[in-house]
């Protein structure tokens, strides 16, 4: 089988790598270009631990062919705080203790900060809803949910 | 050097605060290293072969064409797992588990594995591996499989704890009894008595990462094992034992773990990956998928029970009864035990008694799962109290008050209790805001109780002063919800300092003495109580450094606030040293300074829970959503209340989707029907609301700052809670869990018939 | 496996019609890649669709919308006309998995994919929907309930795939509603889905009505028995009482994981009570 050459960029840098047909995103982020932020828990979309954002939405990468990364931009947990500097989304999820075992934190936190790109001003049930593909076991999502509500705020106070 | 682990009352600087966690940028930021993070190089992909059948004889196993596959480099079978346990029966079951022997006994179970260069070419090779199977009968019920005409697991099993012994083979593998008083005298004195059969289906911890490991076998026998595991001593030496390893060349660390709630408490695919790396000389990383997590790794067992409670009509219990039979998969195990041990744990009981049946079945290996088999045992007993109050007249939560165990009560298991909480947790959930709130239309108010023994065990914990003052604690335990940062508060605590001065570590088995696992909710109280006593035998080292340095008697130095203090006006002109000062003189005064400590980390107080819960069904289909949750927990003392709270959160959120949705479901044909998070229901985020908690705090007399475990009692009172409230709001019994709609519809149904 | 991206619809359906073994097209791919996992999934062939030209546009014209067939689900809900004119349609296809599927499954994928617990489909069918099927032999348009024709299959000929969903504007006094049963309140197969859609006339009587059932047989039912118990009546109780026992009728559910026999046929008359309730407000305000 011949590999495919995608060119593609991730968190701002240019990529390029080589793939099989079959691969997934998930697989090529984490074992072709070691980025193992995204993690997975089920291979089959179910639970959100790979979540990634492709061109602006948030989508389960092991739910994507390497290949169609062509051209496009994907963003990973890798690439969200800036150096040094965390995202709201970050520092709030250890504030507020919004992580046990932290295995679902990067996919929350991606599909969260996808969620605050469009809707700066959630309501709980908007979160609780936009969320619902990213499972966790540990934390019954309460300080979860309580960690984004308090990086909206925080973020909607920087920005005013 | 000895210690005193006994409490003493005082005002805390560090613990009860909420510092950020030490592994919390790692965690936020992707860098953090869970099982399947790790690789080696040269190494090879595992994949294993499980039976599709229930129950089935192996009659041959071919696994010549699946060697010749290009790029395979070792394909095992349970032949390469030679059966080295000396008679020992509980781990020749876990060999068995971990590779079918004989019989493959579930759909899921192990028959042989690849090792190979990439994924492609083992899943290859699994396909070209033949396996001949007689199949068999099976049985996956738990009620079907006691019954004597039942497909029989395994034909040397006899009913042990019964008199006179049997001569016939069971599916039953042992009975225990529990109790005290004359039951039957006790019923005779009661009013109202309620008398149900319940049943609970199999589910599973759900962890969100898969088992994974990565195993490297080197030739001269030195051993590496990296594993997502709640107990990497214990790995270390059940694999050691299985595969004929000196455990001090196998090294086994721990990685970040995704997960365990006690289903990472025992070994799966870890010696698999072993002999594929000793057979084929190379690194090798086996992950499992979701599918096999489901099919092959740790569910909770399924239950029927049948539980009868007399009481006078003043509120007063005069006998309580439970017989409970528990699914343990294929092997023998003490589930049914621990339920029968816990059934009536929270009440003060003249006479009680508690009788448990293991029962083997064609389904997975029962693995622990929080407070493992309390849960079904509470739904059972806290329904039929709840209804016993009903009958009475009686207010559900006095009518526990009525009967709650104490201080000198004599527990329905054997031990007589010190203080403990579960009536200061019925008197605040009486006087809890949740309780007097109003229902609206469709909706139920319900409550219970939950009790877990919680567990101490062997520990081990090294603190090492730094030349800088700062302080590196190395312990044993697997931190597995946030137990660094509680440890961290403990050492800061002990010595004097600040927290942000010390960083703990989990340290791999070369590197630490034994620990037992982080199970039984012992992480925080075990590792607390030996880092305590290591901080204490650092601080011992710091006064005679510091005696040394003034040149006195050490006995006139003590230790107060982090700092060495010189005793009495003689010494008026000299400083109190800081932990820091001694530190950066340890060089020229002894060398480094460390505190070690070993013990057996006796004294775990067990723990009580009371939890509130409202409701609203939807009558016409069935529908249950969770309006309010209160969890009211003792924590004997809260280390760090932020990581607390969360314990008692997700420990309710999983026991809400036990109650609801989540079940094993298999065919005929004895396969598991929903191996995925599609259709194993797991709560999601819009299925819950905010979780409220209360924290209480009676101080455990056994740990010095009045510890108690959190981790599990929090699992067990759902159950019963949400059945009480789904029973109260649609005026039917609920006696079945999960209470998924369709259940819950016939339910109305029926009623509406009869 | 190859994996293509054709530009054209022209090469895509020649590559389609040309491949040697199973053939797949790939949209969203949220049904395809799970198959993927799977150890017996053999794929010759995945033509990946949305690099050709319109695939991944909603276009709106004087009496209709064609939703490219590339279309992610979440797109729908952000195109203001689409979700006043088919709120039903819309809210079955935000339904389908979660926020992460939704970025990328589409409603002609839902449908290609035959499963007849669908979200979208019933309503679709509800509403009239059309397919607009491209092939080695030219286009053809075909109304949705003729595409699956049982669990994993379809009516589409080898090289043909769908191109858009094309979508007439409702008239006045019309609306549609989707309401499905899953057991959580997120990320569940459907237990039973009821797509109503209906049109008053003058004097607020249902004149016209379309009842479609998912999840209660081999593929979606298209309940006509259903529609004629609400036509000309004023959707009072006793036609609700009617319509939810026509439901119930026209289902052939089995006992499966997701739910039994028993319950499907009561709650599929529960839903299309609900629904056709929502749908009969909608066209209230439609003029």
């Amino acid at each position: 089988m011949s590999s495919i050459a995608v060119s593609t960029t991730i968190n701002g840098d240019d990529v390029e790598y080589l793939c099989q047909a079959d691969e997934t995103l998930l697989d090529v982020l984490r074992n072709r270009l070691g980025l193992m932020g995204a993690k997975e828990g089920c291979g089959t979309g179910d639970c959100g631990a790979c979540s990634t954002i492709m061109d602006g939405r948030v989508v389960c990468s092991c739910l994507v062919l390497g290949a169609e990364a062509e051209g496009r931009s994907i963003e990973t947990i890798e690439g969200m705080a800036n150096g040094n500097e965390l995202h709201p989304l970050q520092s709030k999820f250890i504030e507020h203790a919004a992580l046990q075992c932290g295995i679902c934190t990067p996919g929350f936190l991606m599909a969260a900060k996808a969620l605050l790109d469009v809707k700066p001003d959630p309501t709980e049930k908007d979160i609780r809803f936009w969320l619902a593909g990213n499972l966790c076991r540990c934390t019954g999502y309460d300080k979860i949910v309580r960690a984004v509500q308090d990086a909206a705020q925080e973020m909607k106070g920087a920005r005013a | 050097m000895s210690f005193d682990a006994t409490y003493r009352d005082k005002a805390f600087k560090s613990v009860g605060t909420r510092p950020l966690r030490p592994d919390g940028v790692d965690k936020v930021t992707g860098r953090a290293r869970y099982g399947a993070d790790f690789n080696m190089p040269g190494q090879l992909v595992a994949r294993v072969l499980r039976s599709p059948h229930a129950h089935a004889r192996i009659k041959r196993i071919d696994t010549s064409r699946a060697e010749a596959v290009r790029g395979v480099k070792a394909v095992i079978t349970a032949a390469d797992l030679p059966d080295l346990t000396d008679g020992d029966a509980s781990l020749l079951a876990i060999l068995d588990n971990c590779m079918a022997r004989t019989k493959a006994l579930y759909d899921g179970h192990a028959v042989a594995a690849v090792a190979a260069i990439d994924e492609k070419s083992a899943k290859q090779a699994l396909k070209l591996i033949e396996v001949e199977y007689e199949i068999l009968p099976h049985v996956v019920d738990v009620d079907a499989a006691a019954r004597p005409d039942a497909p029989i697991l395994n034909e040397a099993i006899r009913t042990s704890g019964v008199e006179p012994a049997p001569d016939t083979p069971s599916n039953v593998a042992n009975r225990s009894e529990f109790g005290h008083g004359d039951v039957d005298a006790g019923f005779a004195q009661a009013d109202v008595i309620v008398e149900r059969s319940y049943r609970t289906e199999q589910t599973h911890q759900g962890y969100i990462e898969p088992h994974a490991c990565v195993a490297n076998c080197n030739p001269d026998g030195t051993t590496d094992l990296w594993v997502c595991t709640q107990g990497h001593f214990v790995y270390r030496q059940t694999c050691a034992d299985l595969l004929g390893l000196e455990v001090s060349k196998l090294r086994v660390t721990s990685s970040e773990i995704g997960g365990g709630f006690g289903g990472k408490t025992h070994v799966w695919a870890e010696p698999v990956a072993l002999a594929l790396s000793r057979k084929a000389g190379r690194p090798v990383k086996l992950v499992m998928s979701r599918e096999e997590v489901f099919r092959a790794s740790g569910p909770t067992s399924a239950t029927s029970i049948d539980v009868k409670i007399g009481a006078k009509a003043d509120g007063t219990i005069t006998a309580a009864e439970a017989t409970l039979r528990y699914s343990n998969g294929p092997y023998a195990d003490m589930w049914a035990e621990l339920g029968a041990m816990t059934s009536f744990a929270c009440y003060d009981l003249e006479n009680v008694k508690t009788v448990g049946f293991e029962v083997l079945v064609n389904r997975p290996k029962v693995a622990a799962y929080r407070a493992p088999s309390a849960p079904m045992a509470a739904f059972a007993v806290e329904s039929a109290v709840d209804e016993l109050a009903h009958k009475i007249g009686m207010d559900a939560v006095e009518f526990r008050i009525r009967n709650a165990a104490k201080e000198g009560t004599r527990s329905s298991y054997g031990p007589v209790y010190g203080p403990i909480g579960i009536g200061p947790t019925l008197e605040a959930a009486k006087a809890h805001p949740h309780m007097s709130a109003p229902l609206g239309e469709n909706q139920g108010r319900g409550m219970a109780c939950g009790f877990w023994f919680n567990f101490g065990g062997q520990t081990c914990t090294d603190l090492n002063i730094n030349a800088d003052g700062t302080v590196t604690l190395a312990v044993g335990t697997v931190d597995v919800g946030g137990s660094r940062a509680s440890l961290s508060l403990i050492a800061a605590e002990e010595l004097g300092i600040d927290y942000q001065n010390v960083k703990a570590v989990v340290a791999d088995t070369a590197t630490l003495g034994y620990n037992d696992m982080t199970d039984g909710s012992r992480g925080t109280f075990s590792s607390s109580m030996a880092t305590i006593s290591a901080a204490r035998n650092a601080i011992e080292v710091m006064r005679r450094r510091a005696a040394l340095t003034w040149d006195i008697p050490v006995e006139d130095v003590h230790w107060e606030d982090g700092h060495a203090k010189a005793a009495g006006s003689k010494y008026d002109n000299l400083s109190p040293l800081s932990v820091k000062e001694i530190a950066a003189e340890s060089g020229n005064s002894g060398g480094p300074i460390a505190g070690h400590s070993e013990m057996v980390a006796d004294g775990a107080g067990v723990s009580f829970a009371t939890h509130l819960c409202d409701v609203e069904v939807d009558p016409e289909t069935g529908s249950t959503r969770i309006v309010r949750y209160t969890v009211i927990q003792d924590a004997g003392k809260a280390v760090h209340p932020a990581y607390v709270e969360g314990q008692y959160q997700g420990g309710a959120a999983q026991g809400i989707g036990w109650a609801l949705n989540e079940e094993y479901i298999y065919g005929e044909d004895g396969r598991l029907q929903n191996p995925g998070f599609l259709d194993y229901r797991i709560p999601v985020c819009s299925d819950l609301p905010m979780i409220d908690t209360q924290i209480l705090e009676i101080p455990n007399p056994n740990h010095p700052y009045g510890v108690r475990g959190v981790g599990e009692t929090s699992i067990v009172p759902p159950l019963a809670a949400i059945a009480n409230a789904v029973s109260n709001a649609v005026g039917v019994r609920m006696t079945h869990i999960p209470m998924s709609p369709p259940r819950i519809l016939a339910a109305l149904n029926a009623d509406k018939d009869g | 496996m190859r994996y293509e991206r054709p530009q054209t619809i022209t090469d895509a359906t020649a590559l389609l019609a040309g491949a040697a073994g199973n053939a797949h097209v790939l949209a969203g791919g949220t049904d395809l890649l799970v198959r993927m996992q799977n150890d017996d999934f053999d794929a010759g062939l995945v033509v990946d669709i949305k690099a050709i030209g319109g695939m991944c546009e909603i276009v709106e014209s004087d009496n209709a919308f064609t939703i490219g067939a590339a279309v992610p689900c979440a797109a729908l809900s952000e195109h203001a006309a689409l979700v006043a004119a088919w709120p039903g349609i819309v809210e079955a296809a935000n339904l389908i998995g979660s926020t992460q599927i939704q970025s990328r499954c589409t409603v002609a994928g839902n449908l290609c994919n035959a499963s007849p617990a669908a979200d979208s489909v019933p309503a679709m069918v509800a509403a009239g929907a059309q397919a607009r099927i491209v092939g080695p032999d030219g286009t053809r348009m075909v109304a949705v309930e003729d595409i699956p024709q049982g669990p994993g299959k379809t009516s589409l000929e080898k090289g043909e795939l769908i191109e858009a969903i094309v979508l007439t504007k409702p008239g006045p006094r019309s609306g549609d509603a989707y309401l499905r049963f899953i057991p959580r309140t997120e990320m569940d197969i459907a237990v039973v889905g009821v797509g109503v859609w209906l049109a008053l006339d003058e004097s607020g009587l249902v004149q016209e009505a379309r009842v479609a059932l998912g999840a209660v047989g081999p593929k979606v039912v298209l309940a006509q028995d259903a529609a004629a118990a609400i036509v000309g009546t004023p959707l009072d109780d006793a036609a609700l009482d009617a319509l939810a026992a026509a439901c119930s009728a026209a289902c052939n559910p089995i006992d499966d994981k997701r739910g039994t026999v028993t319950f499907r046929k009561q709650v599929a008359g529960v839903l299309a009570r609900r629904a056709a309730r929502i749908a009969h407000e909608r066209a209230g305000v439609r003029q």
